[in-house]
């Protein structure tokens, strides 16, 4: 089956080579058959990698030993959903998933553009499938997933058990991390291909952002929900309490993020006013890079990290994909500069535009910072000879300040009229929510807080919430009163008049609840103790009790839990038993933190394991506020995301150049 | 003032500030020196008060807990050094005997080294050595006639 799997991966691989040129060809002497021939090499592509990916797949369900990726990456205790997910454990196997979502994309494209777009259409395929071959080219001779075992000589060694999952990562959310997240980041291909095939054409229009969209924000969705997973689970699995620790690979997933909203952000300038037109083309294109780059930081081991793959020959290739790719497209910029010229100028520093402009200054400021910060090992090593390196402290110090004013934006942004703004106009729509900011840092000053960025941040919160609730008051009221409807249906009518732009509020809507859990962090307490049983230790408002210590062994792993009974005030609170496993094939120690999530504040508690010495628990309990909010946050996201991609009732025709009246902002639906 | 000079007054008051605050917040707080054990030694008592990050294996059986604070030996090619940690953060999961780790702290007076942070990466954590005796092999290329 090995052979058969590795022969699939191969044919792939010579199958891209195919319809990229086939794709070229075609496009140049202009032979359909040629182009229909690459978009059908692009089906066998996806056939054919399934295929290898079903074949991986089934060796570690059924626990095939003689496979060095299957041997390393799973065993027969673990149950079936670890061995599943084990397809993206290791190195091999998560670039071949890469491979299957990326030719799965490819399919869904060819398949949705077999009468659209077809001139754009071949150089859409060349883009895709170079990206293709050269990921199939890694796990077809650099590292191959279907290779087996053997003593040196020609017999092949069945090793009878595995090695079994990393056992960080036998944990739900783990499961279903990677593939989102690697939705997101193999999903930007989409939009750039698209970019790169307009550029290449020529075509005046805005084509591309209009069939790209929902891709870009459908992928935008996947990799900030895979951002979150991750997060999720650093929180309720790696034990210290955070959800973010700017290390290198979270970094990574992140700067894609950063310019895709950006990007997401600057579209509608290109839609409603011509303008910004290169500087999309840039945004797509470095979300793209970006998502190459943060695929090689995890795997080449240039930056040292906590969860970084093993340090493989991959590192240059990508190296010299990335130098290929970035330079062929600032040259296709470069000579396509006329057919991108802007169709209106920016006239204020006070103005819709001029926000949107801010906007993205800040989100590529904060990613090229994180950017910095991630390589500034690497860029001190080359410049002054020393390998220094900046952690957490610095990145917050950097970011706050620019999370921070991101957020203000989101609030003024979404108000301020297109070209300019009158000073009425601001005093009209930001008086109250200033108001409703000042409120709330005097009533949070006069309870005892004194933390400047949590001030800062929850002032704005108000401000934005403020803002964002009297968009819906003014357009619900009007839709009331001129369809005498019921104010549900009003609401529900409003959003669907103009589902993204509504759909966006309720996203930022969900921006601001993140950051209400974020500011939390201003306020965590923390204690350590080494507890006899029985023994009582106050933290916060909670006093804690360690009853027990119990432990047992399954197939799998040993554990051994802290049964510890939470108070408050002397009443029963919550009975909580952080774990520690030892996982019986990796001799892997695992931490399980029992957490007890409330709106206002998690108790979070690790059994750090027993003294050296004393043999007694050593706890470590904490109080984290507000955590639970991030999480509520990202479910408004989520649904503000879907509500985006309803059809709007109502389809716009937005004047270019032409003057888009104030007035326009208080009846938005007529436009 | 035209909208172009504004516009490039407002950005440059953006982008300076972002690069001022990015550039002095390198500092000794936030930035650590890669050195290994053996410059360690060889450095002066002056550049030993930077914050240090250095790499190597945890000796086996050196790992001592005493209530909040957790003392190891890290060896790096026969080169050792004590070092006491005894942060709040608990200790990583991959943290045990044998691991690959990485501390960050200051030496102390007495030679040991005083961790503010550790990050331990367990040799086998993604790729696992599946019995060190066998080799991977292309199928392929390798069948026996």
């Amino acid at each position: 089956m090995e052979n058969i799997g590795a022969l699939a991966i191969l044919l792939a691989f010579c199958l891209s080579i195919f319809s990229i040129f086939a794709s070229l060809v075609g496009a140049w002497k202009q032979k359909q058959f040629l182009i229909v021939s690459a978009e059908r090499a692009v089906i066998c592509v996806w056939a054919l990698v399934t295929l290898a990916s079903g074949l991986l797949i089934n060796a570690l369900m059924t626990g095939d030993y003689r496979l060095a990726y299957v041997a390393a990456h799973s065993n027969k205790a673990m149950p079936m959903i670890y061995k599943f997910s084990a397809w993206w454990g290791g190195q091999e196997g998560s670039l071949l998933m890469w491979n299957f979502i990326l030719a799965t994309y490819a399919l869904v494209v060819v398949l949705q553009n077999r009468r659209k777009h077809r001139a754009i259409m071949p150089y859409v395929t060349t883009t895709m499938m170079v990206t293709q071959g050269f990921f199939l080219m890694l796990i077809a001779f650099l590292v191959p997933p279907f290779q087996v075992l053997s003593t040196g000589g020609k017999a092949i060694v069945d090793v009878g058990d595995g090695q079994g999952l990393n056992p960080l990562l036998q944990y739900w959310t783990m499961v279903i991390h990677p593939p989102i997240l690697y939705l997101g980041y193999v999903g930007y291909i989409v939009p750039f291909a698209f970019a790169l095939g307009s550029l290449i054409t020529k075509q005046k229009g805005d084509e591309w952002i209009f069939t790209t969209r929902r891709w870009a924000i459908v992928t935008w969705l996947f990799q900030g929900t895979g951002i979150l997973l991750g997060a999720g689970w650093a929180y309720s699995v790696l034990g210290w309490g955070g959800y973010w620790g700017w290390d290198p690979v979270e970094n990574a997933s992140f700067l894609p993020w950063l310019t895709s909203t950006a990007f997401l952000h600057s579209v509608t300038m290109q839609e409603k006013k011509g303008m910004m037109k290169v500087w999309n083309l840039v945004l797509v294109a470095s979300t793209f890079f970006l998502c190459i780059f943060g695929t090689f930081l995890t795997r080449s081991g240039i930056v040292s990290s906590v969860h970084a793959f093993a340090q493989s020959p991959i590192g240059p290739y990508f190296v010299a994909f990335l130098a290929v790719t970035i330079a062929i497209t600032i040259l296709m910029i470069l000579s396509r500069l006329d057919y991108l010229k802007s169709e209106a100028p920016l006239e204020s520093v006070v103005s819709r535009e001029s926000s949107f402009l801010f906007n993205n200054l800040i989100l590529l400021a904060s990613c090229f910072a994180i950017l910095w910060g991630t390589l500034f090992p690497v860029i001190s090593e080359a410049i002054a000879g020393e390998k220094i390196s900046v952690d957490a402290p610095w990145f917050n110090r950097v970011n706050v300040p620019i999370g921070l004013a991101l957020l203000f934006l989101t609030g003024v942004g979404p108000l301020l009229a297109w070209r300019r703004s009158t000073p009425d106009n601001l005093k009209r729509n930001f008086l109250w929510p200033m108001i409703g900011m000042v409120a709330t840092i005097a009533i949070l000053v006069g309870m005892g807080i004194s933390h400047f960025y949590a001030l800062l941040s929850l002032g704005l919160c108000t401000f934005v919430t403020w803002t964002i609730v009297s968009e819906f008051w003014k357009g619900t009221m009007a839709i009331k009163e001129k369809d005498s409807l019921g104010f549900v249906p009003s609401v529900i009518e409003l959003t669907h008049r103009n589902t993204r732009r509504y759909g966006g509020y309720i996203v930022h809507m969900g921006i601001v609840l993140m950051f209400i859990g974020f500011s939390g962090a201003a306020f965590n307490k923390d204690t350590t103790v080494e507890a006899k049983v029985g023994e009582k230790f106050p933290l916060g408002r909670y006093e804690l009790k360690v009853t027990d210590i119990k432990t047992g062994q399954n197939e799998n792993f040993i554990w051994q839990n802290a049964v510890i009974e939470a108070t408050v005030d002397g009443k029963p609170f919550a009975t909580l038993t952080p774990e520690r496993r030892i996982y019986e094939k990796s001799q892997q120690p695992v931490s399980m933190v029992a957490i007890k999530r409330q709106l206002n504040e998690d108790l979070y508690i690790n059994f750090a394991g027993m003294g050296s010495g004393s043999q007694q628990p050593t706890i470590q309990a904490y109080v984290f506020p507000l955590v639970s909010w991030i999480w509520l946050g990202y479910w408004i996201l989520l649904f503000g995301s879907i509500v985006c991609l309803v059809p709007a009732k109502i389809k716009m025709q937005y004047a270019r150049t032409e003057v888009v009246g104030v007035s326009t902002k208080h009846a938005p639906v007529t436009k | 003032m035209n909208t172009t000079l504004k516009f490039g007054l407002v950005i440059a008051l953006v982008v300076g500030t972002l690069g001022w605050v990015a550039a002095s917040g390198v500092n000794d707080d936030t930035a650590s020196y890669y050195k290994t054990i053996s410059d360690i030694e060889k450095m002066d008592s002056n550049a030993k008060m930077k914050r240090l990050r250095v790499g190597g294996d945890i000796e086996k059986g050196s790992i001592k807990r005493e209530g909040k604070q957790v003392s190891f030996v890290l060896v790096e090619e026969s080169r050792k050094m004590t070092v006491r940690y005894d942060g709040n953060e608990p200790l990583p999961d991959t943290f045990r005997d044998g691991a690959q780790a990485l501390v960050d702290g200051r030496m102390e007076q007495n030679g040991v080294f005083h961790a503010a942070k550790i990050s331990a990466k367990c040799a086998s954590k993604y790729e696992a050595k599946p019995g060190q005796n066998y080799q991977k092999q292309n199928s392929i290329n390798q069948r026996p006639a």
